[in-house]
């Protein structure tokens, strides 16, 4: 047996407790936050979550004015109480998209029934394939999307009511 | 006064493991026997951790409350076995049965060990006494169970009442046995690099107890998959979480080494690679440890984070990993191969599993840590899932299963039979299994559709062994591994079934909704508040039908005071063709409920696979353990002839 292969295992034992020490010196943060802000929105095509509203794709968010695409499902407790607070936004003027995650149509026609429906666009992600590529990692999750189609801020957990005004500044300067 | 003795039999073993470290070397420098008294220390100092244990479980039935371990981790309220199994439920307690179980293995060894020579088992006991040592500085300097709480408090804090399960009770103890039970593979392999004695007899020593604590790993992390699934109430059944991963590598690492151990007890050959094997093995559940104890990487299993134990902890590693592979680095030259063999052959066999078996326990490896160094070199933060593992390791193992059924079927040194012809009923299989998934599930992923077709081929190959011959004479021990490769094809299609016809339904019902999903149509019935002994609950009801019959399932969301926690209890009810899987979660405030449904044919195949791959290394290890009695009484009777007739 060479030097080198009997050696290797040493080697690579004192790669991993360098490794490890450096953890112990330094504790992780454990938010998970998305790596595209300031990066274009990654591609997608979704299907329509009801029939009687349009899909969403990624090309429909660069529409020269910004956008909050919200991330929610029906099953979803709290997005009961953030789509109070959409509605709300939605009166200032604001363009709300939505992704419903693991959901069904008629579930989705059903929430909005009961709770109101601020969305416009409406894009169906049954495996929460798009939500993950955009970096989410729970329901409800919203992203400020500029006018190219640039993400500009990521909102993770239910947006309050007395957040409005800070989204509304985030818009206006993604603008 | 318990834990005072239990503490003071600590101190006393850490004295004794001392001393059987200055014996060792003492018996490597010269020619000094001191086997005799070796083996007496080894013993006393096991008898005295399981009496330090035995103190532990003591004080927590009686739930002292003047011993700050029990008033963190205990509560008066709690059902009387979890009062004893929240012993081990917490850092300090599960330490004290990780270094007891280490040294009961080293007492076992002294005890049972007849075939090993007398050096290499003088220098095994002390490296598993050397091991024994730094585990027993841990928990003195930074871990100690028994430390006292002056004054002693009214009312305990509870205990995480997730761990409030019969899971908790076996689930830890046995991944423990498993993985400390892997340090007598160890010492026995640095005993032998240090007294140039690597050979077959070595090998058949080794075996045993390479086997026993194999089993212990597969039940272990067998219970563990089958406990998050139906405690975390999200319906799956492995998570490549980092956690599970530190279970999963020393697992790998001793299949491969419960292979290659063959060729060494058989043949003489692979003589570095298996030493190194049983190195790595037992350096996976340390890694695994300090990954679970330290809180360095994320994961669901919060346990507390503690820079100081993670460091002792590190230390530790670090130095016994470190020593073992210098050793090998410098001994590894002088080891000489066996016997040599050809293409095709059942060591090339052995070869390849080995192979794979490793570049899987790599790909396990590099997913667990590559965010914590791609962090440390970039600073960026991402995490490694399933997505990676399944994609990587999938495949991989789809192959080796492929090989597990072409394996035994080889002869040792060269095969010049047609042994392909046997294979033709199994391969005749597989491709049947493949038109029917394409005719009934023409949609299904590649992954699922391929582990469906290679259970089919691998359940019939497995038995070929017992082909052929007459089966009752066969040896236990190849009953034990056909029944073991047997259990791979059950396991392989509960999880092949799980991942192409699993069905999910998420939705937020209202009294008296209808839900379906799979087969099934649920219809909830509402919910009712109940309560236990240390909870309140809500608890929803779910009649749920397909065609004729009616099943009520009752999964609740529990309320746990003591410390506040909320969890949910799924309710499942088994079928023979799969499980029915309720999870009820918060409400909206407007009477609607949040229920989650799944639907997933054949799941329990996965642990009953499981339970069977463990039933076989059973079988394994009785076949082998009644071959070394009767060659050992064989051995007496001639010795005993030899006087009579000389």
């Amino acid at each position: 047996m060479s030097r080198a292969v009997r050696f290797a295992p040493l080697a690579l034992l004192l790669v991993l407790l360098a490794g490890l020490i450096w953890r112990l010196a330094t504790p992780a943060d454990t938010n998970v936050s998305s790596k595209l802000k300031d990066q274009p929105v990654p591609v997608f095509i979704l299907g329509a979550a009801l029939p009687t509203k349009p899909a969403l794709s990624s090309s429909d968010l660069a529409t020269g004015r910004p956008r909050l695409v919200n991330i929610f499902a029906s099953w979803c407790v709290p997005c009961i109480t953030e789509v109070k607070v959409l509605q709300q936004l939605k009166a200032h003027g604001v363009t709300i998209d939505g992704i419903a995650v693991r959901d069904r149509s008629e579930d989705v026609a059903d929430f909005l029934a009961r709770n109101g429906d601020p969305y416009e666009r409406i894009g169906s992600d049954p495996q929460s394939q798009v939500q993950i590529s955009l970096g989410s990692s729970g329901v409800p999750e919203s992203f400020v999307v500029d006018g190219r189609g640039v993400i500009r801020y990521q909102h993770i957990g239910p947006i309050e009511a007395n957040e409005v005004p800070m989204i509304l500044r985030v818009l206006e300067r993604a603008r | 006064m318990i834990a005072e003795a239990g503490l003071a039999a600590l101190w006393l073993a850490a004295g004794l493991a001392a001393l059987q470290l200055v014996l060792m070397v003492t018996a490597l420098r010269s020619n000094v026997d001191v086997g005799h008294t070796m083996r007496s220390i080894a013993v006393v100092q096991g008898a005295l951790t399981l009496i330090a244990f035995a103190m532990l479980l003591q004080v927590f039935a009686a739930t002292d409350l003047s011993v700050a371990l029990v008033f963190e981790n205990s509560h008066s309220a709690k059902p009387f076995i979890y009062k004893v199994a929240g012993a081990w439920g917490n850092h300090e307690g599960s330490m004290l049965m990780w270094v007891t179980i280490l040294a009961a293995a080293g007492a076992c060894l002294a005890i049972f060990s007849r075939r090993t020579s007398a050096r290499t088992l003088v220098a095994a006991l002390g490296a598993q006494a050397a091991l024994a040592l730094g585990f027993y500085a841990f928990l003195l300097i930074a871990s100690n169970p028994f430390a006292r709480l002056n004054p002693p408090a009214a009312e305990g804090q509870g205990l995480n009442p997730l761990l409030q399960d019969p899971g908790l009770a076996f689930h830890p103890p046995t991944l423990y046995f498993g993985y400390v039970g892997l340090s007598v593979a160890f010492s026995l392999a640095v005993g032998a690099l240090l007294t140039n004695e690597v050979d077959s007899r070595l090998a058949q020593a080794m075996r045993p107890w390479i086997l026993a604590a194999w089993i212990m790993l597969t039940l272990g992390i067998t219970a563990g998959s089958y406990w998050a699934y139906y405690e975390l109430g999200w319906g799956g059944w492995w998570f490549w979480d980092p956690v599970e991963n530190a279970s999963l590598m020393p697992w790998l690492a001793a299949t491969a080494l419960l292979h290659s151990i063959n060729v060494l007890a058989a043949r003489g050959a692979l003589k570095a690679w298996t030493m190194m094997l049983a190195v790595i093995a037992f350096s996976m559940s340390m890694v695994g440890t300090f990954l679970v104890r330290s809180g360095v990487l994320t994961s669901v299993h919060a346990f507390a984070i503690d820079p100081e134990r993670g460091t002792f902890l590190l230390a530790l590693l670090a130095l016994y990993v470190g020593a073992a592979f210098v050793l090998f680095a410098f001994r590894g030259a002088t080891l000489k191969e066996g016997a040599p063999f050809e293409l095709v052959s059942r060591e090339t066999g052995l070869v390849i599993n080995n192979l794979l078996l490793s570049v899987i326990l790599g790909i396990v490896f590099v997913g667990t840590l590559y965010p914590l160094f791609v962090e440390a070199v970039s600073g960026e933060k991402l995490s490694v899932g399933a997505p990676y593992f399944n994609a990587v390791a999938g495949p991989l193992a789809l192959i080796l299963a492929v090989l597990v059924g072409i394996g035994p079927l080889l002869a040792w040194r060269r095969e010049r039979r047609p042994v392909f012809k046997a294979l033709s009923v199994p391969a005749l299989l597989g491709v049947t299994a493949l038109v029917i998934s394409f005719i009934v599930a023409p949609g299904i992923g590649i992954l699922p559709r391929s582990g469906l077709v290679v259970a089919s081929y691998l359940a019939a190959a497995s038995i070929l062994p017992l082909i052929g011959r007459n089966p009752l004479r066969a040896p236990v021990a190849t009953w034990g591994m056909v029944l073991a490769h047997f259990g791979i094809a059950v396991a392989l299609t509960g999880m092949a079934m799980n991942a192409a016809f699993t069905e999910e339904r998420l939705a937020v019902a209202r009294t008296g909704d209808r839900l379906s999903v799979g087969p099934w149509l649920v219809e909830f019935a509402g919910v009712t508040p109940t309560a236990g002994k240390n909870w309140t609950a809500v608890e929803g009801e779910l009649r749920a039908t397909r065609g004729q019959g009616l099943v009520t399932l009752k999964p609740q969301t529990r309320y746990y005071s003591n410390p506040p926690t909320e969890t949910n209890e799924a309710a499942i009810e088994t079928f023979w063709n799969g499980q029915l899987y309720t999870v009820v979660g918060k409400a909206d405030g407007e009477g609607g409920w949040q229920l989650r449904l799944w639907w997933k044919p054949f799941v329990t195949l996965i642990w009953a696979g499981g339970a069977l791959i463990a039933l076989g290394g059973a079988l394994a290890l009785i076949g082998r353990l009644l071959r070394l009695r009767r060659r050992r009484s064989r051995s007496r009777e001639a010795e005993w002839r030899m006087e009579r007739y000389a």
